[in-house]
């Protein structure tokens, strides 16, 4: 049978997600479709097609799944659901919102948040805060899942797939969108970005975020990141928190600036390759977890660090 | 209009948990549990709706053990009217709970229920969808914002890069994220209070519901232990071993 895989995109273009999630989906071992539902988003679909060892993209455009609101999207995956026996998708914001709807109305259990595919019904995912891993099993006749895309490498380019168009399915009428607000940046996102720093409650304030930490984010082309204590203290928006309640990030470079390293925050950013901890604090807990520690003042070394950058050609 | 809060007692978020060595568990003997904090967030927002006079009564539900009677009696300190029990041993899943919680709907008829967006245990993040989907109802999941309109809820919603707000009709399930609000300490004359409150108890047999687990758990392990590195002595020396030792500059 076939793997049936949700596209994680913006009307527009293909979000990085979709491709590591579809490394998850793989590994399922059965051949591979993607679900586009959006609309006006036929370049996403020829994006998705371009994808490795995808064998066909499933274009559902219509004004209904603009939002990609749970309530419809869910319907539509349900009805195309007879055709596949495993349902997967991206766990980002949209993929946990419609995939549980979906598992509960073809009455199965999901596997949320797979970090390995060990076999094709045998998962590890992060329980307590990626404070202990479950290995599980599903025998359910059809397949929930949702990826921790942190977790997986992004499939390649390289497919050509065939792309059909598939029709909307019915309006529940029980939701309609609103209004959204986004933040606007041309930085990378941060859970694809392959260089984040982050600033903790040590650095006081919002103005010394983009004072100290944002020149150092230019330099490097690099995705900023926040605790939870600094996004509470209201120095960093909330999507910009990296942690087990917010974002959980994986890049080649994270670099924690003011961050004392609380559980929570390790959770969201321990499977990063390189981490740097920048802290006043030589006890601060984030030195156990970081491949170079530097104790000091941030205030300092941070601009000192965009001068030693500069010297580098950065 | 009643409101349904839905409750987990799970261990308490202070506590670094141990995984049994034989790879069973998470050890559970002999630890602080309280209420899931989202569901603590949850019972803040259905007194607040109900302070505001947007709500008429709360009720409190949970399932799980006897202890889980505490957790529905902190939610009645905080303000809410009376609890539900139901009473199960089994290490239960979404799927099982959102089918007693479709059950207790049934009985309880409520306008809106307002739920944690995850356990702090299982870190499934499923829950509330089920018994939308269960239930055929809209959902405002990681709400940082309720406003109770003419017979539709706006949630805003915290999403990857923003905020959402959508309008959904009632009855509806709202979980909630952690910015919608800060939950209050229950007062010791509350606490009194909570006391006198009605808990009722049944179970999910009584129900018709079986709520034995879908999933298999084969083992549980530690994660793997990431090594400390080095100190470094200046940014220089940072710098020089990022480009020339990680090579990742």
């Amino acid at each position: 049978m076939t793997t049936l895989l949700l596209a994680k995109h913006d009307n527009k273009t293909l979000n990085d997600a979709t491709a590591k999630a579809l490394t998850a989906a793989r590994a399922l071992g059965a051949p591979v479709h993607i679900l586009v539902a959006g609309a006006g988003c036929g370049a996403v679909a020829e994006a998705a097609a371009k994808l490795e060892g995808v064998e066909k993209v499933l274009l559902a455009d219509a004004p209904l799944y603009e939002h990609r609101l749970a309530e419809p999207l869910a319907e539509l995956i349900v009805s195309l659901a007879s055709g596949y026996d495993a349902l997967v998708a991206p766990a980002t914001t949209t993929g946990k919102n419609v995939m549980p709807r979906v598992a509960a109305l073809l009455d199965v259990m999901q596997v949320s948040e797979i970090t390995k595919v060990v076999a094709p019904d045998t998962f590890e995912r992060p329980i307590y805060a990626g404070n202990a891993i479950q290995t599980v099993q599903t025998s359910e006749a059809k397949k929930v899942i949702t990826v921790r895309t942190a977790a997986f490498q992004a499939t390649g380019q390289g497919g050509s797939a065939p792309i059909e168009s598939v029709a909307a399915a019915r309006d529940p009428g029980l939701s309609s969108f609103k209004g959204e607000e986004l933040s606007k940046s041309d930085r990378p996102e941060l859970t694809s970005a392959r260089i984040i720093i982050s600033g903790g409650r040590a650095l006081g304030s919002a103005e010394n975020f983009t004072k100290v930490i944002e020149p150092i984010a230019d330099k490097l082309g690099a995705a900023m990141g926040a605790s939870r204590a600094a996004v509470d203290a209201g120095y960093a928006p909330n999507d910009w928190q990296v942690g087990q309640t917010g974002k959980v990030v994986a890049p080649e470079l994270y670099i924690a600036v003011g961050i004392s390293g609380a559980i929570q925050h390790l959770a969201g950013m321990k499977d990063s390759k390189v981490i740097v901890a920048i802290n006043k604090d030589e006890e601060a807990p984030i030195f156990q977890v970081a491949d170079y520690g530097l104790v000091a003042d941030l205030f300092t070394a941070l601009p000192e660090f965009g001068e030693e950058l500069a010297k580098i050609g950065r | 209009m009643k409101i349904l809060v839905p409750v987990k007692r799970v261990v308490d978020y202070n506590v670094k948990i141990r995984v049994k060595a034989d790879g069973s568990g998470v050890e559970l003997a002999n630890v602080k549990m309280s209420m899931n904090p989202f569901d603590e967030i949850a019972v803040e927002e259905a007194i607040r709706l109900k302070e505001a006079g947007k709500a008429s009564e709360i009720v409190v539900v949970s399932i799980g053990p006897q202890q889980a009677a505490e957790t529905i009696r902190t939610g009645l300190a905080m303000g809410a009217d009376r609890g539900i029990l139901v009473k199960t041993d089994i290490a239960t899943d979404p799927l099982g709970v959102a089918k007693v919680l479709k059950k207790i709907v049934e009985q309880e008829a409520p306008g809106l229920i307002i739920m944690g967006k995850q356990a702090i245990d299982d870190d499934a993040n499923q829950t509330g969808q089920m018994l939308a989907a269960l239930l055929g109802w809209s959902q405002g999941t990681f709400a940082s914002k309720v406003v109770i309109g003419d017979g539709t809820v706006d949630v805003t919603r915290e999403i990857d890069g923003g905020l959402q707000t959508v309008t959904l009709k009632l009855p509806a399930v709202v979980t909630t994220d952690l910015r919608l609000n800060e939950p209050r300490y229950a007062s010791l004359p509350n606490i009194m209070k909570a006391k006198k409150k009605p808990i009722d108890e049944t179970t999910p047999e009584a129900l018709g519901v079986d709520v034995t687990p879908r999933l298999k758990v084969l083992k549980t392990t530690e994660p793997p232990a990431r090594k400390a590195g080095v100190k470094v002595g200046s940014v220089a020396e940072l710098v020089q071993k990022l480009k020339d030792e990680a090579g990742v500059l």
